[in-house]
């Protein structure tokens, strides 16, 4: 009997150590997934959401039953519940027990289905979407602006309010690309170019990482995201352009040796098809790419690289 | 004399008190159990009993002392992570070491900890709940056992020896390829799955094929213990999915000996080929582990709730369901991998489909409690904290079937809390309701509850402090692998909660520990053959059970076998044999040969991991000289004598 109290009180004591260092923690800021700051991360919260509260709805119940069978059919002496130790099957009950997830799995998986495919579209169609190229080194993020033909590494400026197409390859082991706060990752991989359309709603600083392990100095991969109203943005662009150095041939094939790097840097220029130079040396000269990101032509329709695609055009070229 | 250095520094890991640590401990073990055995004079008895062993019962009891010690190195690794983890900024591991640690952890706990745990329970129960006197190829079965304890070998020493694998459990290319990862750690691992693999392969076809062909007269499928039919279920799916293990090993260790590019952008290789294959095995994975788990809960509740175990129809069909859906999902492991929104969708929706036989199952057993009689047991314990515990993880899994939602859950914490609640919850509870469930059958005594409720305190406790924030450090932004994260991210406080969870879970490990030491001297004896009031065959022999399992096949007559038997017995009191009955017993013999024979497969594995090919071949040829011996053996099986039957079973009281 004393044993158990005390049991009891451990028990007790450790919960309301954790509910206090759970309170303690809930500044909303740090919870970045669930603080979204762009319609992406707001449509990927609204499912989490959902599903919270779908799966909570199966849960809770249970625990409850289970609780009270426990405590009321408990073997002690002098236990008045029914005892009955041949039923053991019931056609109604396992009825409702095989209907009522089936009905959650429906419930939820109308949603999920719409949202993948929405996901595969630019978030807002009346404004002019911006191209940005991501490619994971060897442990660094290095972003070029196609259109404003400018680089960037360890840190990537966006406008605010404008869809974002990333378009992201890798010229190191695959990592994958999240800015928790903009939306979900996607992976960087070697030979491929795959798209992600992100949004900031308004200016602010995000913080982004590698989500993909890829060795050493991997736990280092996180970068800033800024967010910035267009004209600043631009103004910005401007400012690179006049101030900071030119990336050239071989200050890439530098930047691309492993190493971690503690600070961020800016270039006024880089080479002219360097990402797709990466992607096809990657083995992306075996893949059909007519979209690196160059081309604005195809926004809005099927931008999701597909599995398809790779593996088509893996057996049929060449 | 330079050049054996320089082999000498490339070849013995070193530079790390850790590693030292280890090289100390390794001797000296080695040493006391030389010592032990050369001074007790057991090592004729070691060879005798143990290692040249055919019998389930001993080969059951292998698996499980060395998963419980891979339970230990794991679970040290883990500790190692966590204190890693525990505030900002924490410089106890470097980079290197903590990427080996957690890779070994993973690839140790499912494969070298979870695997040969369900083996040790299928092997201990199986026969016996299906009336059995072994395995349909016991041979085999020790063949099995000994490659699954030399691959895991292989893979321990590479802590200490060329170094160890650090690209992650699933080992994904182009990391794991030669550019990225030169050096025998990745062998190490490939080689050491490839090994074990066969053995579990063999495993697979071994139950099945007893399942199906050894049991009692009378026994229907559908009078089958759940316990054999989730072992029934798992072993079509280790057959199904191991293959291709082999195969995506097979080519990725071509890739890194011979420069091949099956799994490299180069040459018009693909790295998404490897991650199909792998997680085509991989997916149904966790239903091997966590199937034969399910089936032990099965049992348990119902003998601890005196009830039959309730629909049982819908406990099998819902088992088979899951053996088929399982792979059907491979995909939802890389959602983030560019497939386009249709083959997301697909395999979305077939994952959170695997919800709704597991809810089934959920059900049943809390209806099975329902107007019964629960004894609040150590098993009973055990399995009543798992369906909350699965409940909660299962419920996030379903959030992360959810594609969209998985964009942002992917490679973060969330996702590590959610399987560690699922393998911890689900195999692991298991596997310890398992163990004390049938502990008295195969060592005649009982664990000692006090020592057990302490460490069942600790375990539970400790599992929902360390994980519970994980999930919350997900939301946070975290993600998995990293050794290190900045201050000011928010991320330490939980952190340091999960390590003290940690160190509370491995507290409730010592518990266990001394609550078998001590029970081997102070354990209730159990003399009757059926401690629990049991229901199936298994508790109708005595404890534990004699080499040939039953001195007269019994016939069964419905489901629930030997509760219904011991109904009818009332009548005629205790359990008895009738001498008449006893015939010859054919037994098959024991033989030194897959011992040696996995010897040989070690030999070659370590070769081929520093690419010594002669070495290699050295070792591939001693195993295909031992294969060849054996089609040459006819002299492989004795009988034992009637006379002898009966001189057992008038010791153990049963004539
Ligand atoms: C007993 C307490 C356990 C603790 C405290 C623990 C802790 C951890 C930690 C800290 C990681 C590393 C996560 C990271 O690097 O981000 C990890 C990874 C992992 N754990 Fe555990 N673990 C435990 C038990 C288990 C069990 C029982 C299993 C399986 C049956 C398991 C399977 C894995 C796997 C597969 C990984 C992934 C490894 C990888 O990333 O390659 N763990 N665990
Ligand atoms: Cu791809
Ligand atoms: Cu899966």
């Amino acid at each position: 009997m004393k044993q158990r109290r005390l049991l009891n009180f451990v028990k007790l004591a450790v919960l309301s150590a954790l509910t206090a260092v759970f309170m303690a923690g809930c500044s909303p800021d740090e919870y970045m997934v669930l603080h979204p700051a762009g319609p992406v991360a707001r449509t990927e919260y609204d499912l989490i959401v959902l599903s919270t509260i779908l799966v909570a709805i199966v849960i809770i119940p249970v625990m409850a039953i289970l609780a009270y069978i426990v405590y009321r059919y408990r073997d002690v002496p002098g236990n008045k519940a029914p005892y009955m130790p041949e039923w053991a099957d019931s056609k109604v009950l396992e009825i409702i027990w095989w209907g009522i997830p089936i009905v959650i799995i429906l419930l939820l998986a109308v949603p999920t289905a719409k949202t993948t495919f929405a996901l595969t579209k630019p978030p807002v169609q009346d404004v002019k979407p911006v191209t940005i190229q991501v490619t994971s080194l060897n442990w660094k993020w290095l972003f070029t602006y196609p259109d404003q033909k400018v680089a960037t590494v360890n840190y990537v400026e966006i406008p605010a309010g404008v869809p974002v197409q990333f378009v992201l390859t890798s010229d190191s082991p695959m990592n994958s690309f999240w800015i928790p706060q903009l939306g979900g990752q996607e992976y960087t991989m070697p030979g491929m170019a795959m798209r992600l359309w992100l949004q900031a709603d308004k200016p602010g600083e995000y913080f982004g990482s590698g989500a993909s392990f890829t060795g050493e100095g991997f736990a280092h991969m996180q970068f800033k995201v800024i967010a910035k109203p267009q004209s600043e943005f631009n103004a910005w662009v401007t400012q690179a352009k006049q101030t900071s150095p030119g990336l050239t041939k071989d200050g890439y094939e530098k930047l691309k040796q492993p190493s971690v790097l503690s600070n961020t840097l800016t270039y006024s220029s880089y080479p002219q098809g360097l990402f797709e130079e990466i992607v096809d040396k990657n083995g992306g000269e075996y893949m059909n790419h007519d979209f690196m990101g160059n081309e604005q032509k195809d926004q809005s329709g099927n931008m999701n690289h597909d599995m398809q695609n790779h593996q088509m055009s893996d057996s049929m070229s060449h | 004399m330079s050049s054996i250095k320089d082999f000498a520094s490339h070849f013995f890991v070193t530079g790390d008190p850790l590693i030292y640590g280890a090289d100390v401990s390794i001797v000296l073990v080695s040493l006391a159990i030389v010592f032990v055995l050369t001074y007790y004079k057991k090592w004729g008895w070691l060879w005798r009993e143990w290692l040249t062993t055919v019998d389930h019962k001993k080969i059951g009891i292998m698996y499980m002392i060395a998963a419980l010690l891979m339970l230990f190195r794991g679970g040290v690794d883990a500790l190692l992570m966590r204190m890693q983890l525990a505030w900002p900024n924490v410089h106890f591991l470097k980079s290197e070491h903590y990427n080996e640690i957690f890779t070994t952890h993973g690839t140790i706990m499912i494969l070298f900890m979870a695997m040969p745990l369900i083996f040790a329970m299928m092997n201990i129960a199986v026969p016996l709940q299906i009336g059995a006197r072994d395995v349909a190829y016991p041979y085999l079965n020790a063949i099995s056992f000994w490659l699954f304890f030399f691959g895991a070998m292989l893979l321990n020493l590479s802590f200490v020896i060329g170094g160890s694998p650090n690209s992650g459990w699933t080992a994904y290319p182009p990391l794991s390829g030669l550019e990225f990862n030169p050096g025998p750690g990745e062998n190490f691992y490939l080689l050491s799955l490839s090994i074990s693999g066969i053995g579990s392969l063999a495993t697979g076809i071994n139950f099945l094929v007893t399942i199906l062909k050894m049991r009692a007269p009378g026994m229907k499928l559908m009078y089958m213990p759940l316990f054999t039919w989730s072992v029934l279920a798992t072993c079509i799916i280790i057959i199904i999915a191991f293959p291709v293990l082999t195969v995506a090993l097979a080519l990725l260790f071509i890739d890194r000996l011979a420069g091949a590019h099956f799994f490299t952008m180069a040459a018009g290789g693909n790295p998404m080929m490897y991650i199909n294959l792998f997680w085509i095995w991989g997916h149904p994975e966790v239903y091997i582990v966590v199937l034969p788990a399910f089936g032990i809960f099965s049992e348990v509740v119902a003998t601890f709730s005196k009830k039959t175990a309730f629909g049982y129809k819908s406990m099998v069909a819902s088992m088979m369901l899951i053996s088929v859906i399982s792979y059907f999902t491979w995909l939802h492991h890389f959602f983030t991998m560019g497939a386009g929104a249709d083959v997301n969708t697909f395999f979305a929706i077939s994952t959170m489909m695997i919800g709704i036989p597991t809810g089934v199952k959920i059900f049943n057993w809390m209806f099975t409690m329902y107007r019964g009689r629960i004894r609040l047991t150590l098993p009973m314990l055990w399995t009543i904290s798992f369906i909350p515990c699965f409940a909660i993880g299962g419920a996030t899994g379903v959030m992360l079937a959810v594609a969209p939602a998985d964009y942002q859950y992917h490679n973060s914490y969330f996702l590590i809390a959610h399987f560690h609640q699922v393998l911890i919850g689900g195999v692991v509870f298991g596997m310890i309701a398992g163990m004390y469930y049938w502990w008295p059958k195969m060592f005649g005594f009982k664990l000692d509850e006090r020592l057990g409720r302490w460490a069942f305190w600790f375990w539970q406790i400790g599992f929902y402090v360390c994980f519970m924030p994980q999930y919350a450090l997900g939301f946070m932004g975290m993600t998995r692998r990293i050794y290190t994260y900045p201050d000011g991210l928010g991320w330490g406080p939980l952190n340091f909660v999960s390590t003290v969870g940690a160190f509370l879970m491995g507290v409730g490990f010592i518990f266990q520990v001394w609550q078998i030491v001590y029970s081997i001297k102070y354990g209730e004896r159990d003399l009757t053959g059926d401690p629990w009031d049991g229901r199936t065959l298994e508790w109708s022999i005595p404890s534990p059970a004699p080499h040939y399992n039953f001195a007269v096949i019994p016939h069964v007559k419905g489901p629930d076998a030997w509760w219904t038997m011991k109904q009818e017995m009332k009548k005629e009191a205790a359990v008895k044999v009738d001498p008449a009955e006893i015939k010859p017993i054919h037994m098959p013999k024991n033989s030194g040969r897959p011992f040696i024979m996995s010897v040989f497969f070690f030999i070659a594995g370590f070769g081929l991991t520093f690419n010594w090919i002669w070495m290699g071949v050295f070792g591939l040829a001693g195993v295909a000289i031992c294969l060849l011996l054996r089609s040459f053996e006819y002299d492989t099986d004795y009988y034992i004598p009637v006379d002898e039957v009966k001189r057992t079973e008038a010791a153990l009281g049963r004539l």
